[in-house]
């Protein structure tokens, strides 16, 4: 089958769900969308950037507590939030790239992890702003999205519009020089391109995603706490992108719905979820570094050189 | 003036932690170049340990001597059986030590429970000091000395002995090192489980200042990085320095600046990287 025919199959499963499934599936769906929207951002940096982001929680936390308490103390509606949140995101990511920067590598992951832990430090402990430990209950969702199923096609709505987004950046000219910046930093110099800015622009758009995520997450849980921004919180979309098969635009998506069935069927029978994280961590990293849709399509392509 | 006394020499004991704690990240990532996330599990499992010793063995310092050990060997079994596999894969060995640090988290809550575990300071040192008028809580100063030893000794296995020269050979040139003669797969175990002994042995030398918590490995990592970038990587001398500056810094601002503290800790940081990314003694960027 042809790409286009896939993505049509995908899409009349993902539109005809709620007809089908119970509320509990259209609230996992849901939250599989949320994850998704994640982990693609991650997949900016890691996948076609090079640059692994263990913080990257911070972006989805900081637009998630914004709304929340832009909402909270301020008393301002939804078509204010959101922008605002989003905004302050952004500038938080065009900050927080110029110092992560200065380094790449191990260099760029143990910034951008301290980083993060400096906005989950802030969150936990500036009670006055964030009421620390006790999180932030958030306002009613936006457009009156109160039942799963309605709330279920606004997430779609956005993940497909983000995930296309997201897929045009890397498939454009810029997305071309970011691949090249990851694999050939000194060429892609000596050809006349600034890799530092191609790689600090990157990371505000995976930011600004980040961020929307946040936005989606609060709407869906109207409630944020600290742990949003934690390290557990940026490994898990690592994690999401990194079993699905970074540098490719399907993986953090199968990724991100394999972490969030995990998580939610998991915790259902042991409460050991970030145990449970760990060994999947350790058995990918051994046993299938290039993660589950390379995997997958490997042997696709061998079964069909067969027959 | 008794609150500047006691806050110095808080920041002091704080900083000779840190050291314990961060000499062996920055040796690890200097030799190995692995960022290994694990160090702070490491010194939250060390915390447990001890106090687990402590309640048959009631001597603290024994209690850090078997710990330290039992952390390294725990490090030696990671190096060995996973870190080692994954050889050249940089991006892999980081994300393997990130899934045992979560492991090790949650398995300390599955064990010693989700309450924090004090642990007492030995009978002896009990008494506050009395100098010149001020009050020294004397476990604390206790604990800067032991910092300062285990520093000047790190510092003589480094320059003064053979196994230092070869780690100093390692962490300059890896493939040169190699080409001499130098057993670099050994000497790769060895730093690893140098590193998590003192990692584990801060732990519980650290107890009864900071007891054991669940979360305390998510307190003490960032620190770590922190003062491995701000000290520079591989650099013993950086992360002597960088732990007392982080020291003071952390233990002011929560004084002083309780909400603010975490974004005060990370402002030298970004001050050194914007002006010498490699670090104050850094031999080369991370």
């Amino acid at each position: 089958m042809s790409r286009a025919a896939w993505l049509g199959v995908l899409a009349v499963l993902l539109v005809g769900m709620p007809w089908v499934a119970g509320e509990f599936y259209v609230n996992l769906t849901s939250q599989i969308l949320i994850a998704a929207i994640f982990a693609a951002s991650v997949n900016l940096l890691l996948g076609y950037g090079g640059l692994p982001t263990l913080g990257h929680a911070a972006y989805v936390g900081l637009a998630a507590y914004l709304s929340a308490w832009l909402y909270l103390k301020l008393g301002l509606a939804h078509w204010l939030t959101a922008p605002i949140a989003l905004a302050g995101t952004t500038l938080m990511a065009c900050a927080f790239g110029l110092i992560a920067l200065r380094a790449t590598g191990l260099g760029f992951l143990m910034l951008t992890l301290a980083l993060s832990q400096v906005l989950w430090g802030t969150a936990l402990r500036w009670v006055s702003m964030t009421d620390g430990d006790n999180g932030l209950r958030g306002p009613a969702r936006p457009f009156n999205l109160d039942d799963a199923t309605s709330f279920y096609y606004f997430a779609l709505a956005v993940t497909a519009v983000s995930i296309w987004l997201m897929a045009r950046f890397v498939a454009s000219p810029f997305g071309a020089t970011l691949q090249g910046a990851r694999d050939q930093p000194r060429r892609m110099s000596a050809l006349g391109h600034d890799v530092w800015m191609i790689r600090w622009v990157t990371f505000i758009y995976a930011g600004f995603w980040g961020g929307v995520s946040g936005l989606l997450f609060i709407y869906y849980h109207k409630y944020i706490h600290p742990v949003s921004l934690s390290l557990a919180n940026s490994a898990e979309g690592l994690l999401a992108v990194i079993a699905g098969g970074s540098g490719t635009v399907a993986g953090p998506i199968v990724g991100a719905a394999v972490v969030m069935l995990l998580k939610n069927y998991v915790s259902a029978y042991v409460e050991r979820w970030n145990m449970l994280m760990g060994f999947v961590f350790v058995l990918i990293v051994v046993f299938m570094p290039e993660g589950l849709v390379p995997g997958v399509r490997r042997l696709w392509r061998r079964f069909r050189s067969v027959t | 003036m008794q609150f500047w006394v006691i806050q110095t020499l808080n920041s002091l004991a704080l900083g000779g932690l840190l050291f314990l704690l961060s000499a062996g990240f920055s040796l690890i990532f200097g030799l190995m170049r692995i960022a290994n996330l694990t160090h702070g599990a490491l010194f939250m499992l060390g915390a447990y340990i001890g106090a687990s010793i402590l309640k048959v063995v009631p001597n603290l310092w024994l209690a850090a001597l078997l710990g330290g050990l039992a952390v390294a060997a725990f490090g030696g079994l990671i190096e060995r059986l996973l870190l080692r596999k994954l050889g050249s894969n940089v991006l892999g060995q980081v994300l393997v030590t990130l899934g045992i640090a979560f492991i090790i988290a949650d398995a300390c809550l599955v064990i010693w429970g989700g309450d924090p575990i004090p642990l007492p300071t030995p009978q002896a040192l009990q008494r506050p000091l009395t100098l010149a008028g001020f009050t020294f809580p004397s476990y604390r100063l206790v604990v800067v000395a032991i910092a300062i030893v285990t520093a000047i000794a790190l510092y003589l296995l480094m320059e003064r002995t053979r196994i230092g020269a070869m780690i100093r050979a390692g962490v300059d040139d890896m493939d040169m090192a190699r080409a001499v003669g130098i057993p670099v797969s050994r000497l790769f175990t060895t730093v690893f489980c140098l590193g998590a002994a003192l990692a584990g042995a801060g732990g519980i030398i650290g107890g009864p200042m900071l007891s054991a918590y669940p979360g305390l490995d998510a307190d003490m990592l960032p620190l770590a990085l922190i003062i491995v970038m701000l000290g520079g990587v591989g650099s013993l001398v950086g992360a002597f320095v960088g732990s007392f500056i982080i020291g003071f810094i952390y233990t002011f601002g929560v004084a002083l600046l309780p909400d603010l503290a975490y974004v005060i800790l990370f402002l030298p940081m970004i001050f050194v990287l914007a002006f010498r990314p490699r670090g104050l003694f850094g031999k080369f960027a991370a």
